[in-house]
């Protein structure tokens, strides 16, 4: 789950690494307030969660409130690469003697985090990395024993950062290492990360992402951020299709029935599990077909969910019949399946028999299962048709 | 032979009151030779049995009861529990933990894993469906019933790593159809941090006489398979390696995540394409389907021998 940056920048300042005085504004009053308030020029910066800010006229600079005002009514109206901004955050104009990088992030083949520090911040650090390898220092750290002060002097070190920079910058690595392990979070960054005039370092942009897993038990920050419970934060926002989907999953705890994405095709998938779901989703494709949805059934799930979730995909528009496939299974139950897609068509007064165009879910109680697919002539498959197979048969159907 | 576990493998189930690890054990007991689950535990039910299985309060207790070390563990506590039950098991002894639990955050994942590479102890998962040696034994929900089990696993020469447990079954099935039986079959975990990933199970393998091939199910997000290409670039496999790389779709949708959560592209080495240049530079075959995986493993096989 991603920060905006207003809200990545209050967890960087409550962590006590000095920020810039800053504050987030919805309306362009607000922000001739904040801007009042910080008697100094300051930057005017959309907020959006997606990148180009800069490049779409969504970062400006003002003098005075009443600029600041103007600048803030701008920016909150434009669209960036399609999303409406959440608001702007209205931040010092700080005077930079140098840019510099902080980050920490998850290596998932050593399993541990890694904390990634450059004399040349402000641009990519992979592009840093690759151009410039020797001014990225970089450092593993225990998952167990405690985040030690020598640990960011090492990596700040290695890149030549001596002198009263050294011990300004390794407390701010400290903490922004230890705020990475506390609040579950997959990446922290800090770029840039400014040497003022005066040789003080600040926060001048943070971005920061949690683990959606670890949501649960930081609740309360999140909270305490304003950050909502149905907020996804994924790359683009859930339609109401899809919020429906989380509503037919949230029916019971039993299984899954839902992961659903919108796409905008005309084949209607209830798929499962979550790997099977991976490859008949391309198998489809592969065939030529438009799926009109991504989901996941899997854990055995009720009946109840599988007629919600084959309803949701029967009633979108433009569907025209569903596919019901999934790899062999274990423990989600065929026999439930089954009734629960047939139960479906049958509730919507639509014939099985037409509505599904292929069932091919083998596995535990497949026998059960056959035989009511088989009572209303269900066309259905066991292992012996691949999931490639049934993909080709499933869109040969909907056409 | 087989990799990780055997006939004789000793094993415990955490959370072994609850539903789903009620029917596991029924299921392992009744695979194969029928697997030695020593004990299970869940805290304040102990003097309770599950399917003839004793119960106790905590892992020391089984151990005692047990009279000597115990092999394994099969973990299925809900995700906020799940790091103390695994240290629990850890710190007594167990060597092989099957984290068989979804929704396990990152952080907790990586200190079990640090805590067993201290222990010399092994961790396979979490959000996996455990180890199944064909006809022998199986330790986990993977391929699930004993009858279902049997019907998709049959002996043979070939290990199957899977970052999805129904893939397993799937791949597994297809193999033993074209009459190409597994050696030992490990469903590894859908997570971004696992305990065990392909490069370092390949040793496993690479020393398990019985083990001819290896077919592994992939997914885009991490850099596993990358460690895998390079793992088999430098040490000179002898193990011919078929690759399935399902979630292809996902390279046109950055960002999003799908199917499990690891598989989240969150940089450019992650995506699908990459990965299949990848493993193809190591001389890996990435299959299109998964009835053409034993067709290509055959060919292997036959330029192998």
């Amino acid at each position: 789950m991603r920060f905006y940056e207003y809200e990545a920048r209050e967890i960087v300042k409550r962590a006590g690494i000095p920020v810039t005085d800053f504050g987030f504004a919805t309306t362009a009053g607000e922000a001739h307030d904040i801007a009042a308030r910080i008697d100094e020029p300051v930057v005017i910066k959309s907020q959006v969660l997606t990148g180009g800010r800069m490049k779409a006229g969504g970062v400006q600079f003002a003098d005075t409130p009443d600029e600041a005002a103007a600048k803030a009514e701008h920016v909150l109206g434009l669209t960036i690469n399609g999303h409406v901004p959440r608001g702007v955050l209205v931040d010092t104009k700080a005077e930079v003697a140098q840019e510099y990088y902080a980050g920490v992030v998850w290596d998932g083949i050593r399993k541990q985090p890694v904390m990634l520090f450059s004399d040349m911040g402000g641009i990519d650090i992979e592009e840093v990395a690759e151009t410039h390898p020797d001014h990225v220092g970089r450092a593993h750290f225990s998952n167990i024993l405690p985040f030690s002060d020598f640990q960011a002097k090492q990596v700040a070190a290695s890149v030549g950062v001596t002198g009263s920079r050294l011990n300004k910058v390794v407390p701010i690595l400290t903490r922004l290492a230890r705020l990475f392990v506390e609040r579950d979070l997959t990446l922290a960054e800090i770029n840039p990360l400014g040497k003022l005039g005066d040789g003080s370092f600040v926060a001048l942009d943070a971005h920061m992402e949690m683990e959606n897993e670890a949501r649960p038990r930081q609740a309360a920050l999140l909270d305490s951020l304003g950050v909502g419970e149905e907020e996804t934060r994924q790359a683009r926002e859930a339609t109401e299709f899809e919020l429906a989907g989380e509503a037919v999953d949230g029916m019971d705890h039993r299984g899954v029935a839902g992961n659903v994405t919108e796409f905008d095709g005309d084949l209607g998938l209830v798929i499962g599990a979550g790997g099977g779901s991976l490859t008949l989703f391309d198998a489809v494709r592969a065939h030529g077909g438009r799926p009109a949805n991504y989901c996941e059934i899997g854990g055995n799930p009720s009946v109840r969910k599988a007629c919600g979730l084959a309803k949701l995909v029967l009633q979108k528009p433009g569907v025209d019949r569903i596919a019901v496939m999934m790899s062999i299974v274990s423990n989600t139950r065929v026999d439930i399946v089954a009734r629960g897609v047939v139960k479906a068509c049958l509730e919507l007064g639509y014939d099985p028999a037409e509505k599904i165009s292929i069932f091919r879910i083998p596995g535990a109680w497949e026998e059960e299962g056959f035989k009511i697919l088989e009572r209303y002539g269900v066309r259905y498959a066991d292992r012996s048709t691949s999931m490639h197979e049934a993909a080709r048969l499933a869109v040969e159907g909907a056409a | 032979m087989s990799i990780l576990v055997d006939a004789d493998t000793t094993f415990i189930v955490q959370g072994i009151t609850g539903r789903e690890a009620v029917n596991l054990t029924r299921e392992c007991l009744d695979y194969g030779a029928g697997a030695k689950i020593v004990g299970g535990v869940t805290p304040g039910r102990l003097g309770r049995e599950v399917h003839g299985v004793p119960v106790f309060d905590t892992v020391a207790q089984a151990v005692a009861h047990h009279g000597g070390p115990i092999d394994g563990s099969v973990v299925t506590v809900p995700p906020a529990f799940t790091k103390d039950a695994v240290f629990e098991a850890i710190e007594n002894g167990v060597k092989l933990v099957v984290i068989v639990t979804e929704r396990i955050p990152r952080r907790d994942v990586a200190e079990m894993v640090e805590l067993a590479t201290l222990r010399g102890a092994r961790i396979i998962g979490p959000n996996c469906l455990g180890i199944i040696v064909p006809d022998v034994v199986k330790m986990g929900g993977i391929g699930g019933p004993a009858r279902d089990a049997a019907k998709a696993y049959t002996p043979g020469p070939i290990g199957v790593i899977s970052r999805s447990g129904g893939m397993t079954t799937e791949m597994s099935s297809t193999l033993s159809a074209a009459g190409l039986g597994q050696s030992t079959a490990v469903s590894i975990g859908g997570d971004a941090i696992i305990g065990t990933s392909y490069a370092e199970l390949m040793p496993l393998f690479e020393a398990d006489e019985q083990t001819q091939g290896i077919v592994i199910y992939t997914e885009p997000g991490g850099r596993m398979e990358a460690e895998l290409a390079r793992w088999v670039t430098e040490h000179e496999s002898r193990l011919p390696i078929v690759a399935f790389m399902a979630g292809r779709f996902m390279d046109e949708m950055p960002g999003m995540s799908f199917g499990h959560a690891g598989t989240i592209v969150e940089g450019k080495e992650d995506t699908a394409s990459e990965k299949i240049a990848r493993l193809a530079t190591a001389g890996i075959v990435v299959a299109e389907r998964i009835e053409d995986i034993p067709v290509l493993m055959r060919e292997k096989l036959g330029v192998a021998t």
